[in-house]
């Protein structure tokens, strides 16, 4: 390229500012607009899903049939997964991506900004095809997330769309995925080496290998669906040769790297609030980085623990039990050096601090729940039931909700130049981290004796955990709204009083995005910053 | 692969990227409409592919008016090349997926339907009792009736030769284009698209015949479903790179392409190699064993 195209371009990096009106949200390619969009959708998502779990807990608040169908109630708990899985989590950790991944490297913006604009719509274009199967003849899916044949084939017209939904959405995450690995290894500042990156840069990394991976197997999987249903194929047909339990290995193959692909952006998040508010150095950054390619490696070799009960030969069945344990290690490694992080720090506890606090605790109680379901003789009794479904909403809701709650708090300032309320925030967080136990916990004690998930009515001897499960579940749903009313109240002005630079205290010696104005200006880093913090070593 | 944001160029305003939101999402649902058997579907899978098509065009058209009046630097360049190179795993993870299907079920689902191995999966003997494991098959139900398997000597062999001779001109094309040979460059991938359609006409015939002489058909059991869904993935991206290809051949004639900033054709012919290991890969596992 030539010098003087060079000079110009530069010139007209800084003169350009948004476009005018609601186009700007179109065809912008800027990281920050684009962050915004995921997030905003995200959170639009979390409501969407949000009602939908809030309908199956108010069926199930006393045995019987009280309000929906059994299909629908089926579809719900089909649609209230795709929703929140691909709807409102992945795009919120998406959307911290696009805002924080150049502003922690010094970039001033995604490598290929076009193509940001692209995973974006792709995603909203994949969320539409998938709602629309909700008003269609048959209803929505009602197989559960993981579509697995021969149910999922009995599905009514909604059946293509859903499969087409999961193409677009496959498509999104890779573009996504790919952009955020350009970013990081090409358009890092100079002195920002590979091993001073901020922890949630390194855990974005490996999601986004992760990422590439499955979702093209999850593609071929669905693929294999439509063809079973449309074109005659026997993929999964044992009268033409194939085998059901073939989707299920292709399907978890994808699905347990795709549940860490929810988790890791979590620690990563959870590693860079904690030391701010620790006022230390995060405890054993590289152990820290290593635990995390290493979980994401065994995310690959495990998946086959999800189907314990299906049939498989006694050596498959002790290989990924003893495969599965292993993810306890890394994952240990964490959580010890988060406590280790907080250990005779000087600690204050604004609300991003208490939403990480509590992550830390209720993780660590998901995690466990899931160690005891690896080992297989035990996961016998548990397999589909609510024992299951507390585990997996513990390292969920209270865990990756939380934490994007708890990045919520902590970034909005540092975006929008104005400062939440902080007694409503804590308001938020005490009302949300009580009553998530209230729902969740209880389904422990519900799957221990035997009720089994995904069904509409129960015997009479689960009602009073039901009961209190409900009453926790609409105390927490309702709780958001008071997030929902902060973060408008924090983009019009929140409190009034301007932020600081590096709005927390200390907060430019833990990452690069504090040194810079608040709010963040529309374009930063034109050039390299020539300092990068060194806090976190 | 440090800095390189001076100059990085960062467009500002996109407009192909909703417009190829609203081409696919309209074709896809235009399909699933088709699939339901619904008149409307095939018109507005139609548009939608209209549509995809028209943003292809415009988008790379953009892309190229960018490369060729000098917006992009190096750093771009390697952006551009991560992206490419990631994009192709994505695509071999989804081959995998089909080869992995064709390994497990005819190395272990089709033999615990005849009751051999150890597996749980295993069907008693008296679920289909007459059942016996050989490849290839189309199950215990015989689904889509009696057919012949596709041998690998023939079309297939020829095909195979094909494409790696299509690989060698590609390479030899890339040589051209690097010692500012155009008439080389624009010879070669003139030969590698030639050989490309050549394959995909072949490719036709043989399903011609599979159909129509063998009795095998996208119905045919397990095995016609692997060997189909492959080979016809296999042959969509052939086809897909032979026309990545003709554009890349397009522009060389209109004098685009230097030694030092040529990522159009990188792309191409390593999408190009790619398509050709897989068939590699088909021929072994599909066609031969």
């Amino acid at each position: 390229m030539s010098a003087v195209t060079a000079e110009h371009e530069h010139d007209d990096h800084h003169d350009h500012g948004p476009e005018k009106g609601l186009l700007r949200w179109v065809i912008t390619t800027n990281h920050k607009d684009i962050g915004t969009l995921y997030l905003l959708f995200a959170l639009a998502m979390f409501f969407v899903g949000g009602i939908m779990a809030l309908v199956i807990r108010a069926e199930l608040f006393e045995p019987g049939m009280q309000f929906v169908s059994p299909q629908f109630f089926n579809s719900m708990t089909t649609m209230h997964a795709l929703v929140m899985v691909f709807g409102a989590v992945m795009p919120a950790f998406v959307g911290f991506a696009n805002w924080q991944i150049p502003l922690m490297i010094g970039a001033p913006d995604m490598a290929l900004p076009r193509m940001n604009n692209m995973s974006f719509w792709m995603l909203v274009g994949g969320v539409l095809l998938l709602a629309s199967t909700l008003f269609m003849e048959g209803g929505a899916p009602a197989s559960g997330w993981t579509l697995y044949p021969p149910l999922v084939l009995q599905t009514g017209a909604a059946l293509p769309f859903a499969i087409f939904s999961v193409h677009m959405l496959g498509i999104s995450s890779i573009m996504g995925a790919i952009n955020i690995i350009a970013t990081i290894f090409n358009m890092r500042a100079p002195k920002m080496t590979l091993m001073k990156m901020p922890l949630f840069v390194w855990t974005w990394l490996i999601t986004a290998f992760l990422l590439i991976a499955i979702m093209p197997v999850f593609a071929g999987a669905v693929t294999m669906l439509l063809t079973d249903r449309f074109f005659d194929t026997s993929f999964f047909n044992a009268a033409g040769g194939g085998d059901p339990v073939l989707y299920q290995h292709i399907f978890w193959f994808f699905g347990h790297p795709e549940v860490y692909v929810m988790i890791l952006p979590t620690f990563g998040v959870a590693s860079t609030i904690i030391p701010v508010f620790a006022r230390k150095p995060l405890f054993g950054y590289s152990s820290m980085v290593y635990a995390t390619a290493a979980i994401a490696f065994l995310s690959f070799i495990v998946w086959a623990h999800h189907m314990f009960t299906v049939g498989m030969p006694m050596a498959g069945e002790l290989y990924f039990m003893y495969a599965t344990m292993l993810i306890a290690i890394p994952t240990g490694v964490k959580i010890f050096n988060w406590t280790a992080t907080m250990w005779r720090g000087s600690m204050t506890f604004e609300t991003p601090m208490l939403f990480s606090i509590a992550f830390v605790v209720l993780f660590t109680m998901g995690g466990f729940t899931g160690l005891m379901m690896s080992m297989a003789p035990i996961d016998f009794q548990y397999h589909d039931t609510y024992f299951i479904v507390a585990h997996f909403h513990y390292t969920l809701v209270p865990a990756s909700v939380f934490i994007l709650m708890a990045g919520g708090y902590f970034w909005l300032p540092k975006w929008t130049g104005n400062m939440y309320d902080e007694k409503l925030g804590k308001l938020h967080f005490w009302l949300s981290a009580v009553s998530v136990n209230i729902l969740f916990f209880p389904q422990h004690f519900l799957g221990l004796a035997g009720m089994p998930r995904r069904i509409p009515d129960y015997a009479v001897q689960f009602a009073d955990w039901n009961m209190v499960s409900s009453v926790g579940a609409f105390i927490f749903g309702f709780s958001q709204l008071l997030f929902l009313y902060i973060v408008i109240h924090t983009i019009k002005g929140g409190t009034g009083e301007k932020v600081s630079d590096e709005v927390w205290e200390d907060a430019h010696k833990h990452g690069l995005e504090w040194t810079l104005p608040s709010p963040v200006p529309y374009h930063t880093f034109a050039t390299p910053p020539d300092k990068i913090p060194t806090e976190h070593f | 692969m440090m800095s390189t944001q001076g100059a990085y160029y960062i467009p500002h305003k996109a407009t192909w990227p909703v417009a190829a939101t609203i081409g696919l999402m309209t074709s896809l649902a235009g399909f699933a409409n088709y699939l339901n058997g619904n008149a409307a579907g095939s018109t507005f899978m139609l548009v939608g592919l209209s549509i995809f098509i028209i943003m292809i065009g415009g988008w790379f058209t953009l892309q190229a008016t960018e490369s060729e009046t000098g917006m992009y630097n190096k750093g771009v360049g390697i952006s551009y090349r991560m992206a490419m190179m990631w994009f192709i795993f994505s695509e071999i993870m989804f081959f995998a997926v089909f080869f992995g299907t064709l390994w497990y079920t005819r190395n272990l689902s089709v033999d615990w339907l005849a009751n051999i191995g150890d597996g749980p999966g295993r069907s008693s003997g008296m679920l289909w009792p007459s059942f016996e494991a050989v490849w290839p098959t189309n199950g215990p139900g015989h689904i889509g009736g009696e057919f012949e398997p596709m041998g690998a000597f023939g079309l297939p062999l020829l095909n195979t030769l094909i494409l790696l001779t299509s690989g060698v001109t590609c390479t030899w094309a890339h040589h051209g284009l690097i010692e500012k040979n155009r008439g080389q460059l624009i010879k070669g991938l003139a030969m590698t698209v030639g050989l490309g359609f050549l394959f995909v006409a072949f490719q036709a015939i043989e399903y011609q015949e599979a159909y129509h002489e063998m009795g095998l058909t996208l119905g045919s059991g397990i095995y016609g479903s692997t060997f189909f869904m492959l080979t016809g993935f296999h042959g969509f991206h052939v086809c897909v790179g032979a026309i990545i290809l003709t554009v890349v051949l397009f522009r060389s004639s209109k004098g685009h392409f230097t030694p030092e900033n040529h990522f159009a054709f990188e792309a191409a012919a390593w999408y190009w190699h790619f398509v050709d290991v897989v068939w590699l890969g088909l021929f072994i596992f599909v066609y031969m064993m």
